[in-house]
C-alpha cells in the first residue's frame, strides 16, 4: 500500500456517491409531488350533470355546478340572438377560430339550439366568474374588465385572450340537457 | 482538553450573583460558542455610527416574530377545512377569549411587515446597499421578499372569504398561463380542478410550516452575510477602510448597546402605531382586511370588484396593464413576475462609482423618484376597477395610466446601466459625515 491517495479511485467514489444521492432524492421527490395531484375523489367529482331547463324563461340564466366549475345555461330571447350578430365587429374572434367549443357548437351563436346557450362561467383571463348583464347584452368580468357577448365571444381590447369555453353538452329531451357529455351523432 | 483552554467568563455587574453567574456562563461557554457569538454579532460587531431613520426598518422587520407568535395561537382554533374555515375564524373573533386581538395582530402584522420591508428596500436603493461587496445580502433580501409574498398569499386563502377564494383563483390561474405545462401546473398547485378544500389544506401547510422555515433560514443567511461584510451607511463610505490601532473601525460603534437601544426605541414607537391600528382601525378602510372577505367563499359568484391586498397591487396593476398576445395571457404574467425578479439584478445594473444618493447626481435622484411614483401610482390603480376613470378613445383611462407607469417602472431598471454610469457624482468623503 502506498501513502499516496489514489485520486482516480477517490473521484470515482465521490462521483458515484453524488450520482446515487441525486437519484435517491429524485426518486423520493416523486411520491411527494404526486401526492399534490388531484385525489381520486376529486377526479370522480367530474361526472356529467343533468340540468332541467323546462322552466327557464327567455332572458333568464341559471348556474349549475360541473367539475366544481360554474356552468351557465341562458335562454336567449330573440333580441339577445340579434345582439350577437350585431357584436360581430366588436369581438376578437367572431368565427370561434380558437378551440374553445366542441365542433357542434362551432357556429355563429356557439350553441346547439339558437336560444339555449351553455358556457363555462369562468373568464378565460384568470378564472373569475363574469356577471350576466342582460340590459347591455354582455357578460362583464368584474375582476379585470373583460367583456363577452351573449355567445361568450370575447370583446377586442380586454384582458381575456379567448372566447368563453362551451362545455360538451347534449339535449336529453326538449327540457333537459346533460353537461359533460358530447352530443350524439355530432 | 479544548474546553479548559477558554478564558473563564467574568461578570462584574450582577453584585452578589457575580460568582454564580460567571460560573454558569463559563460552564456553558466551554461547551458552546456563547461569548464568541455574542461578541461577533452584538458587542463587537461594529456598525457605522451615522445610521439614520431609515435604518430602523431592517430591525423592525424582525416583526416576523409577532407573526409567528400570533400564528401559533391562531392555529389552535383555526380549522383548515373548506366547510369549517370561515366559521372557525368567526369563532376566533367572537368566542375565543382574546381571539380577536390575536387575529387582528396577525392581519395587521402582515401589512406592517410589508410596510417595513418596502421601506427597508427603499433604504437599500437610496444608499446603494446592494453594491459590491454586499450583493449576496441583497440577493438573500430579495429571496426573503419573494418568500414573504408567497407566505402572505397562502395565508390570505385561509379565512375562506370571497376575496380569499377569488384572489387564490386568479393567482393560481397565473401559473395556468405558462406555455405548455400551465394547465397541468395549475391543477397540481390546487390539487383539484378548481380552488377547493384540497387547495385550502395545502395552503395551510405552506403557510404555517413550509414557508416560515424557509423564511427563518433566509433571514439567518441575510444577517450572517451582513455581518461578514459589515453594514453600509447613509454616506456609503466603507468604515473598515479606516481603523484604529486595535483594528476597530474609527467610525464604527458596537451594535450592542448603541443600536440595540436605538432599535428598542424604534420598536416602541412602531408598536404604538401598530396597536393603534389593531385597536381602533384593524381593517384600515378595507386596505388591511378587505370588506368582501367578510362574506364566505362562494365558488359560483365572483364579487363585483376584486383586488388583492394593498401590498400586491403594484404588481397586479402591471399584470392588468399588459394586453394578451398570441391568445395568451402569459405576457402579462411574465411582466408581473419580471417586476419582482428584476430586483435581483440591481447590483449589476448600477454602474455608479458611488453608493449613496448623497453623492450621486441629479439623474439618479430623478429616476429613483420616477420609480417611487410609478410604484405608488401602480399600487393605487391596483386597488381600483379598471373603468373607474372612464375611457379615452375606447380604452380605459386607468389601463392607459397603468401602461405608462409600467413602462417607467421597468425603465428605472433597464436604463440604469446608462444613466447611473454617466451621472455626475460628487466627491465622497473619506469618513462618514455623522
Amino acid at each position: 500500500m502506498s501513502d499516496q491517495p489514489n485520486l482516480a479511485r477517490r473521484n470515482m467514489i465521490i462521483g458515484t456517491t453524488v450520482a446515487g444521492g441525486v437519484a435517491g432524492v429524485a426518486a423520493a421527490v416523486y411520491p411527494f409531488a404526486s401526492s399534490m395531484t388531484p385525489s381520486d375523489r376529486a377526479k370522480a367529482a367530474g361526472a356529467p350533470v343533468e340540468v332541467d331547463i323546462s322552466r327557464l324563461e327567455p332572458g333568464q340564466k341559471i348556474d349549475v355546478e360541473w367539475q366544481g366549475k360554474v356552468v351557465w345555461v341562458v335562454k336567449r330571447t330573440q333580441e339577445m340572438i340579434e345582439s350577437v350578430a350585431k357584436s360581430d365587429a366588436l369581438v376578437a374572434d367572431p368565427e370561434s377560430g380558437s378551440n374553445q367549443q366542441p365542433g357542434y357548437a362551432k357556429n355563429k351563436l356557439r350553441s346547439i339550439k339558437p336560444e339555449v346557450f351553455v358556457a363555462v362561467g369562468i373568464c378565460s383571463h384568470l378564472g373569475c366568474s363574469p356577471t350576466f348583464k342582460p340590459e347591455d347584452n354582455v357578460f362583464y368580468c368584474p375582476c379585470h374588465g373583460s367583456k363577452f357577448d351573449l355567445a361568450g365571444r370575447v370583446y377586442k381590447g380586454v384582458p381575456a385572450p379567448t372566447n368563453l369555453i362551451v362545455p360538451q353538452h347534449t339535449f336529453l329531451s326538449e327540457g333537459k340537457i346533460l353537461v359533460g357529455e358530447d352530443q350524439k351523432g355530432a | 482538553m479544548a474546553a479548559s483552554q477558554k478564558e473563564p467568563v467574568n461578570i462584574d455587574f450582577a453584585g452578589p450573583l457575580n460568582r454564580p453567574v460567571s460560573g454558569l456562563l463559563t460552564w456553558v461557554d466551554q461547551r458552546f460558542p456563547l461569548i464568541s457569538t455574542w461578541k461577533a454579532h452584538l458587542s463587537e460587531y461594529y456598525a457605522p455610527k451615522n445610521f439614520n431613520f431609515w435604518y430602523f426598518f431592517g430591525a423592525l422587520s424582525m416583526l416576523v416574530l409577532i407573526q409567528i407568535t400570533t400564528g401559533i395561537f391562531l392555529t389552535m382554533n383555526y380549522k383548515p377545512d373548506a366547510s369549517m374555515a370561515f366559521a372557525s375564524v368567526e369563532y376566533i373573533m367572537r368566542e375565543v377569549p382574546g381571539g380577536w386581538l390575536i387575529r387582528y395582530m396577525h392581519s395587521t402584522g402582515a401589512s406592517a411587515f410589508f410596510i417595513c420591508v418596502y421601506l427597508h428596500m427603499f433604504r437599500g436603493l437610496m444608499y446603494g446597499s446592494y453594491q459590491r461587496p454586499r450583493e449576496l445580502i441583497w440577493i438573500f433580501g430579495v429571496l426573503i421578499f419573494l418568500t414573504l409574498m408567497g407566505e402572505a398569499f397562502f395565508g390570505y386563502l385561509l379565512p375562506w372569504g370571497q376575496m380569499s377564494f377569488w384572489g387564490a383563483q386568479v393567482i393560481v390561474n397565473l401559473f395556468g398561463t405558462v406555455p405548455l405545462i400551465g394547465p397541468d401546473l395549475a391543477v397540481w398547485i390546487r390539487g383539484d380542478f378548481v380552488v377547493s378544500d384540497a387547495t385550502l389544506n395545502r395552503f395551510f401547510a405552506f403557510h404555517v410550516i413550509a414557508l416560515p422555515l424557509v423564511l427563518l433560514g433566509l433571514v439567518a443567511a441575510h444577517i450572517l452575510a451582513l455581518h461578514e461584510g459589515g453594514s453600509n451607511n447613509p454616506d456609503g463610505v466603507e468604515i473598515k477602510d479606516k481603523k484604529d490601532a486595535k483594528g476597530i473601525p474609527l467610525d464604527g460603534i458596537p451594535f450592542h448597546p448603541y443600536y440595540t437601544v436605538k432599535d428598542m426605541f424604534g420598536a416602541s414607537v412602531f408598536l404604538f402605531v401598530f396597536f393603534a391600528i389593531v385597536f381602533f382601525a384593524p381593517e384600515v378602510g378595507g386596505y388591511f382586511l378587505e370588506h368582501n372577505n367578510f362574506v364566505p367563499a362562494d365558488p359560483l359568484k365572483t364579487p363585483e370588484h376584486i383586488a388583492p391586498v394593498w401590498y400586491f397591487t403594484p404588481y397586479y396593476s402591471i399584470l392588468r396593464a399588459v394586453p394578451p398576445m398570441f391568445e395568451s395571457q402569459f405576457p402579462g404574467v411574465a411582466a408581473m413576475g419580471a417586476s419582482t425578479l428584476i430586483f435581483f439584478l440591481m447590483p449589476w445594473l448600477d454602474r455608479s462609482p458611488v453608493r449613496s444618493i448623497r453623492y450621486r447626481g441629479l439623474e439618479y435622484k430623478l429616476w429613483l423618484a420616477v420609480f417611487v411614483v410609478s410604484f405608488l401610482v401602480l399600487g393605487w390603480l391596483g386597488t381600483k376597477p379598471t373603468d373607474f376613470l372612464g375611457k379615452i378613445g375606447g380604452i380605459e383611462t386607468a389601463t392607459l395610466l397603468a401602461r405608462f407607469f409600467t413602462v417607467l417602472y421597468f425603465a428605472f431598471f433597464v436604463l440604469m446601466p446608462w444613466y447611473s454610469a454617466r451621472d455626475k457624482t460628487k466627491p465622497v468623503p473619506e469618513r462618514v459625515t455623522g
